[in-house]
């Protein structure tokens, strides 16, 4: 989505600058949920770039997320590595990862796709809780050490909120320049027809496989983050439930547009917090509140901003369709 | 006179049925061949094989001299052969200058290059340039979705020069085209082979089309080249107008 | 005779696999609907039947009835119509993405305000087990083989031999066309919905006797009932009956012969197996693809 100029810009500014001072007046329950809807936002940029921009569906992105985790957890707490090593390899890890992933992508498509992607999700699940030796299995791992970059302690639930702020702001740049860059054009390419996208010298295999490694690396990007948050981890939280979960993200939000995923990780994370308030009946209403939003406007809400915003000029075609089909 | 593109015993068979048989013919820079003949005689096979998106069962592609047989069509497109579809394929959710930048974007720099390099990979200019050529002008910010049939079909045209192709395979530009802007395909067409040098293979069913615009035409019946020659020699050959009453 | 064991029981579950399976595939195959919540459409007609004896004071037999009439509704029209209906033109991941909020629904739902630990369920015949050369096989696995396979049997014959099935089929297989013949394609769909519903009471009410009826019951009934119909051929019938019963053997073996912790590994190698190396299931056939 363009950035409607000025405005735009303006609206950005506030959002950055309340993000800012957020933590000041918040309790410590809820710096630690910004922070998580920081790290969930990561993770479904990566997810958003696969399959909003690259149209290959990915049920695989809660297995990159535990993979990042596991790696930061048990290099930082275990070995007692550096955090920035620990991060650097996770993403590492993931993009190699991610990659081969893609192999099938380039044999199968659409909800076969999904299918194989699901079944990674689940094999790593499962490796994470047998192989104790490593991953301390259903007991997990705790005591996951929140690190001190240049002198300067994340322990505090505001200090680690800024870091993974400052990460997520890095992250939305860079993605912010890939999408825009030949390599976006391609992306998009790819999802909208790839047959022509071939015969324009598009290499389609090579863009697959790297849409598929880039958006796991920001997996891994955000599972390194969620294990010092969190400090303590076990393999439930990565299992397909999750990867389930950041799909919503994406469709919610809305796939393919920019900033799609952070609105996606508001409504998975924040919301059912806020509607905690009607005490045992809060999934319930989240259940009800998502198939409303998906019946409302299946593009998603940024898709339904658009629509709202754009009056009535591909409406009367849109309809005119919607008629002619029985 | 310099041989762009050659095509030795080309066959392809799906299943025990046989739809292009033992296809051979040449074409030097600058011609534009007409492919005629009756629906389901093979013409889009017969294109498919050669831009490497089907395998041929027997025979031989080469394009200036080089062996391309069975290639991937990205890097084929790279070597400088370009084409359009049958059906329209345009890419509805861009814009028509980004339609045009990423046609062209794969013949500029590298794969990083086209990561940390400019946005456009410098190629907005010779966007204009083509959305100029090709009378877009209004529609440059236009998502393609959005654009008539006839404009989407000059589109699809213009992305098959974006990147300077110097061979390049139409299949049915003309198809569902109204008159006004048949006209204008045609011009357009002419011009860039007479200016660049181009070289075209046209796939058409509009008879008025192709003979004025083709320097030589092939007819294709059941898989098989039943005769060529000049547009003149086409139109009076008694096989070809048998083959197209015949069924 | 321990295999013996091993084999009846792995055919039971793989029985109610098959179940499950074909209403799955029956819906992706009119309609498009990847059906998420499918392990919790199993999990709900037995809360139907309690609710229905507890609340509505009935016998079992009734509850059955009443039971099986709320999952055509609930299930079958209400999910066509509120669901599916509104979001089917706009491809496959809204649709997927409200099947998993409906499956949360469905949990939630029945743990506040029913019952969050698992309920015992009336068994339909006795508990006995028979005793065959040593081998000791429960009457009730029996009976879920019997009564499942003949379900899904009458079900292709429906498909295969009478207008109506046939009908179906040809909506399955191309709408557009089959619209031009005059099929009523919508009411075609509609009773797609109606036989899924249909399969996954039964289902419900064979297995809950065994498993108790509990809210979480569907999440691996749900994925097993999926790789069961992709295994077998995502296209036909007989290929998730095949898929379900083969899931039900290998399931059952490899909890008794390979280490249990990846016991669950073995269907999804099968299933990446089958997708990548027989994309069209060990039954399918292969679907044609246009250049």
């Amino acid at each position: 989505m363009r950035l409607a100029g000025r405005p735009g810009a303006v609206f950005l500014a506030l959002v950055a600058i309340a993000l800012i001072v957020a933590p000041m007046g918040l309790k410590p329950h809820g710096v630690y949920l910004i922070s998580m809807w920081a790290v969930m936002s990561i993770a479904a940029i990566g997810l958003n770039l696969t399959l909003g921009y690259a149209g290959q569906i990915s049920l695989a992105q809660a297995a990159f997320v535990g993979i990042g985790a596991y790696c930061s957890a048990i290099l930082t707490a275990k070995f007692g590595w550096p955090f920035g090593g620990a991060f650097a390899l996770a993403a590492v890890l993931c993009f190699a990862i991610g990659w081969l992933l893609g192999y099938p992508a380039l044999r199968v498509q659409h909800h076969y796709l999904a299918f194989v992607t699901l079944a990674f999700t689940t094999l790593v699940y499962l490796v994470l809780r047998n192989e104790e030796k490593w991953t301390g299995g259903t007991y997990g791992i705790s005591g996951i050490p929140r690190p001190s970059l240049f002198g300067w302690s994340t322990k505090g639930g505001p200090a680690f909120y800024y870091l993974c702020l400052f990460v997520l702001a890095v992250v939305s740049w860079l993605t912010w320049r890939l999408v825009r860059s030949p390599w976006g054009r391609a992306f998009m390419a790819l999802r909208e027809n790839p047959l022509r996208a071939s015969s324009l010298g598009v290499d389609t295999r090579r863009y697959t496989l790297m849409a598929f490694a880039i958006g796991s690396a920001l997996g891994g990007v955000a599972g390194a983050l969620y294990a010092p948050l969190v400090e303590y981890i076990d393999p439930t939280p990565f299992a397909l439930g999750l990867s389930l979960n950041l799909l919503l993200m994406v469709i919610v939000g809305g796939s393919g547009y920019f900033f799609g995923p952070y609105l996606g990780a508001i409504v998975s994370v924040l919301l059912p917090e806020w509607l905690r308030v009607t005490d045992s009946l809060y999934l319930i209403i989240y259940a009800v509140a998502v198939m409303l939003l998906m019946v409302v406007c299946p593009s998603g809400l940024l898709g339904l901003a658009e629509r709202l915003l754009k009056p009535a000029r591909k409406e009367p075609v849109a309809r005119a369709a919607a008629k002619a089909a029985p | 006179m310099t041989q762009v593109l050659e095509v030795r015993g080309l066959s392809k068979r799906f299943g025990g049925i046989s739809a292009v048989e033992d296809v051979s013919f040449e074409l030097n820079e600058g011609e534009i061949l007409g492919i005629i003949g009756p629906n389901g005689s093979g013409k889009s096979t017969l294109f498919n094989c050669i831009l490497g998106q089907l395998q041929p069962s027997a025979g031989s592609v080469h394009v200036d001299g080089r062996a391309v047989t069975g290639m991937r069509p990205c890097d084929l497109n790279r070597l400088g052969v370009s084409r359009t579809f049958q059906l329209l394929q345009v890419f509805p959710q861009l814009s028509v200058r980004e339609n045009l930048i990423l046609a062209g974007q794969e013949h500029q720099g590298t794969m990083w290059s086209r990561l940390v390099g400019r946005g456009d990979a410098g190629l907005t200019d010779a966007a204009e340039r083509m959305i100029e050529f090709f009378r877009l002008g209004h529609l440059a910010d236009e998502k393609a979705g959005g654009l008539s049939y006839g404009q989407q079909k000059l589109l699809d045209a213009a992305m098959a020069f974006m990147s300077g192709p110097r061979l390049v395979l139409l299949d049915e530009p003309a198809g569902g085209v109204n008159l006004t802007m048949l006209a204008d395909l045609r011009e357009r067409l002419l011009a860039i082979n007479r200016e660049q040098n181009a070289t075209f293979v046209v796939i058409e069913h509009n008879m008025e089309f192709v003979m004025s615009l083709c320097t030589r035409i092939l007819v294709l019946a059941e898989g098989r080249i039943i005769a060529a020659g000049t547009p003149e020699e086409v139109r009076g050959n008694r096989q070809v107008i048998e083959a197209y009453l015949g069924n | 005779m321990a295999l013996l064991q091993i084999l009846i029981s792995g055919l039971a579950t793989g029985a109610i696999y098959a179940l499950v399976a074909v209403g799955f595939m029956l819906l992706w195959q009119t309609s498009q609907t990847i059906n998420f919540a499918q392990g919790e459409f199993v999990m709900l007609p037995a809360f139907f039947v309690l609710g229905a004896m507890k609340f509505g004071g009935m016998p079992f037999w009734l509850a059955i009835v009443v039971g099986l009439l709320l999952s055509l509704i609930v299930l079958g029209v209400l999910f066509k119509v509120l669901l599916v209906d509104p979001m089917l033109r706009h491809g496959v991941l809204p649709l997927v993405i409200s099947t998993i909020a409906l499956a949360l629904f469905f949990k939630e739902g029945v743990k506040t305000w029913y019952a969050a630990e698992a309920q015992p369920f009336p068994a339909l015949w006795s508990n006995d087990n028979l005793e065959i050369g040593g081998a000791v096989i429960s009457v009730q696995n029996l009976v879920i083989i019997v009564v499942a396979v003949t379900a899904v049997l009458a079900l292709q014959w429906f498909l295969a031999r009478t207008r109506t099935g046939r009908c179906m089929q040809a909506t399955a297989q191309n709408p557009a066309l089959a619209r031009i013949l005059g099929v009523r394609v919508e009411r075609m769909i509609l009773y797609t919905f109606l036989i899924n519903a249909a399969l996954v009471a039964l289902a419900s009410f064979l297995i809950s006797p065994i498993y108790l009826a509990k809210f979480s019951n569907g999440e691996t009934l749900g994925m097993a009932a999926f790789i069961a119909a992709i295994v077998g051929g995502f296209n036909q019938v007989r290929g998730a009956i095949a898929g379900g019963l083969l899931l039900g053997v290998v399931d059952n073996l490899a909890a008794s012969y390979i280490s249990t912790q990846y016991r669950g590994a073995i269907p999804l190698f099968l299933l990446i197996a089958v997708i990548l190396f027989r994309p069209q299931g060990l039954l399918g056939r292969a679907e044609e693809r246009s250049v």
